[in-house]
């Protein structure tokens, strides 16, 4: 997936790039004032699984088809520690993290041993494994999940029962997480990360361990992945096999293609658009899964660069020299 | 009773053929997806939806039309075939020369879209299909009974294996089908059709998955969701065969079968996932699979 080329930043464009960012997270804090919360929640979980798919996917170049495994799996850890241990939400998101990590180390460990499509296949089947492990493991419930997640105080003293205070936390999680992946991509590690995507042999041959960063970037993404599924199963206040199972990991791979694979944003853009859809089509009695495979194959055969990458790419070639 | 570790004999046989049958279901398919990845280099994710599709295909041309199991077993893989050629010749000739995995993505859209139409129809239930009376009942084998249809579909499904590896070793076709598969440059250059070659071998692909659905008709309920539910195991089965070698598919996809009708009569928990257990393990041991070349 390396048709994507972003570094050739000019200052006035960084300059629009910042102020855009900026207009976004206002956009972002105005919001529930007049958009349901509990949606825009929604729609920033599955934005935050999207984005930290796309580090996987964008930069370091492994299409993973398991990460509803982590997804799910931290879901699982996070709503039984509060629920059940009455961990507090803060512990409870940590703990999620730290087994969707865990998860990751394992997963990342045996999928890493192949390329390309079989490594496609290495992580659907891991993650179908764990799927069936969810049905019988004591713990989640099985068909039912783990449902009435209780909201708690956040640090002690902030009531997430509250809609708004909830909408700030979920954002401000979210905000830090997709810095910390912006940073992860503008480091060196993450143009490492990005000659293994170009050119897998050249960064073998010019000394990277290859397997130690995609390791590494895999169970950075991994992590990622479950802080949005434990933040969603705090919001939504429940865990279920839906979350685990293989379609949500066609799901995230979807809304990342859809806004465009290897750009800051677009899964941003993708997740909004594809929960926005299924939120129209759950009142319509209309399957989603139809439309949902439709919208794949329409943006594999007619822009796999997603609408950001095209959008990208079109003010590219207006100005292709300064 | 005659008991073998410590467990009844017909028990032990009866688990052993389940795990034939199953296991003659993931060679079929497996051989279908490793004679499209070898000249395509598509995963094809629909394989499983194409499956369903054969049994959903049979099904209906009985209780529309009453067309019944023989003519089906002709029909069903042409009309799934068919299918395959249109998809390849408008959509996936298209994504050649992008990254592979564009492939395996499109497939996979398309086989959402499949699954989500019979969905939408038929509902998730099952439809029991009919047993054809010529292989209806069963026979006492004097140590285990066996239902007639199982042991057919076992030697059916070794027909159609050795079938197709035969045609591809030792016809003309199957040797373009090598050749193109080793360098299709160089073949398209001696004038043969590459173009035609992969529409084709989409085409015969699909067809043996029609041709798995509508044997499993009559053994599993005809649902919609009888193909997501195989096509992940069937993906663990390639990896663990490697998709280089069209005998390996098809030995790995018998002899995991069989391993997990072991597994459900010494440990029934683990049986789900003892194939994908056997993968993680092929992985460490040999990373390119039982009969894989090592390549990207």
């Amino acid at each position: 997936m390396a048709d994507t080329a972003l570094e050739r930043t000019s200052p006035t464009r960084a300059r629009v790039e910042w102020a855009l960012v900026v207009l976004g997270i206002l956009v972002l804090i105005a919001a529930p004032f007049t958009i349901y919360p509990f949606f825009l929640m929604q729609v920033l979980c599955f934005a935050l699984f999207a984005c930290a798919f796309n580090l996987l996917l964008g930069y370091t170049g492994l299409l993973s088809f398991g990460h509803a495994a982590f997804f799910g799996g931290a879901a699982y850890f996070c709503a039984y520690a509060v629920k059940s241990w009455g961990f507090s939400p803060e512990a409870g998101i940590l703990l999620g993290v730290l087994g969707a990590a865990v998860l990751g180390v394992v997963v990342g460990f045996f999928a890493i041993r192949r390329q390309g499509i079989y490594f496609a296949m290495i992580t659907l089947a891991l993650a179908q494994m764990f799927f069936f492990f969810c049905i019988q493991a004591p713990f989640t419930g099985g068909e039912d999940g783990i449902q009435g997640v209780p909201h708690g105080f956040l640090f002690g003293f902030i009531d997430l029962n509250k809609p708004l205070a909830m909408y700030f936390f979920v954002l401000a999680v979210f905000l830090i997480s997709v810095f910390i992946i912006w940073r992860i991509v503008n480091s060196p590690f993450g143009m490492i990360l990005k000659s293994i995507r170009e050119n897998e042999t050249r960064a073998i041959s010019l000394g990277y361990s290859v397997a130690n960063y995609k390791l590494a970037a895999f169970v950075m993404s991994a992590a990622l992945a479950g802080l949005a599924g434990a933040l969603k199963a705090n919001v939504v206040q429940f865990a279920t096999l839906t979350d685990v199972a293989w379609q949500m990991s066609g799901e995230v791979i979807l809304m990342t293609l859809l806004g465009g694979i290897g750009t800051m944003v677009g899964p941003i853009f993708g997740a909004a658009l594809v929960v926005s859809l299924e939120n129209r089509l759950a009142t319509s009695g209309f399957p989603v899964q139809i439309v949902l495979g439709a919208v794949f194959m329409i943006c594999v055969l007619l822009f796999r660069k997603g609408i950001v990458g095209e959008i990208l790419a079109f003010f590219d070639r207006r100005k292709p020299r300064e | 009773m005659t008991m073998i570790f410590g467990i009844p004999i017909q028990a032990f046989l009866g688990q052993l053929l389940v795990g034939l049958i199953n296991g003659s279901f993931y060679a079929m398919l497996s051989l279908g997806l490793a004679v499209i990845f070898g000249l395509l280099r598509v995963i094809n994710f629909a394989h499983g939806a194409q499956y369903m599709l054969g049994a959903f295909t049979g099904y209906l041309l009985l209780t529309w039309l009453g067309i019944g199991y023989w003519p089906s077993l002709i029909l069903v893989p042409l009309i799934v075939g068919v299918i395959g050629l249109l998809i390849e010749k408008f959509a996936l000739s298209h994504l050649y020369s992008v990254d592979p995995l564009y492939g395996l993505l499109f497939t996979f859209g398309l086989a959402l879209v499949l699954e989500g139409i019979f969905r939408y129809y038929f509902g998730v239930s099952g439809n029991p299909y009919p047993t054809p009376d010529l292989l209806a009942g069963g026979t006492n084998l004097g140590f285990m009974f066996l239902p007639i249809y199982r042991g057919w579909v076992v030697i059916a499904s070794l027909i159609v294996c050795i079938g197709v590896w035969l045609a591809i070793e030792k016809t003309k076709l199957g040797a373009y089908l090598r050749a193109a598969t080793e360098n299709p440059q160089l073949v398209q250059a001696f004038g043969v059709n590459v173009p035609l070659l992969l529409t084709l071998t989409y085409g015969i692909g699909s067809g043996l998955a029609g041709l798995a659905g509508i044997l499993a008709a009559p053994v599993y309920q005809v649902s919609p969701l009888m193909g997501s539910n195989l096509i992940i195991v069937v993906f663990a089965v390639v990896v663990v065969g490697g998709m280089g070698s069209i005998l390996g598919a098809i030995v790995t996809g018998y002899i995991l079968g069989l391993a997990e009708g072991l597994t459900k009569v010494f440990y029934p928990e683990a049986s789900s996932v003892v194939i994908f257990v056997i993968m993680a393990v092929v992985l460490l041991v040999r990373p390119a699979g039982l009969f894989g070349r090592e390549e990207a």
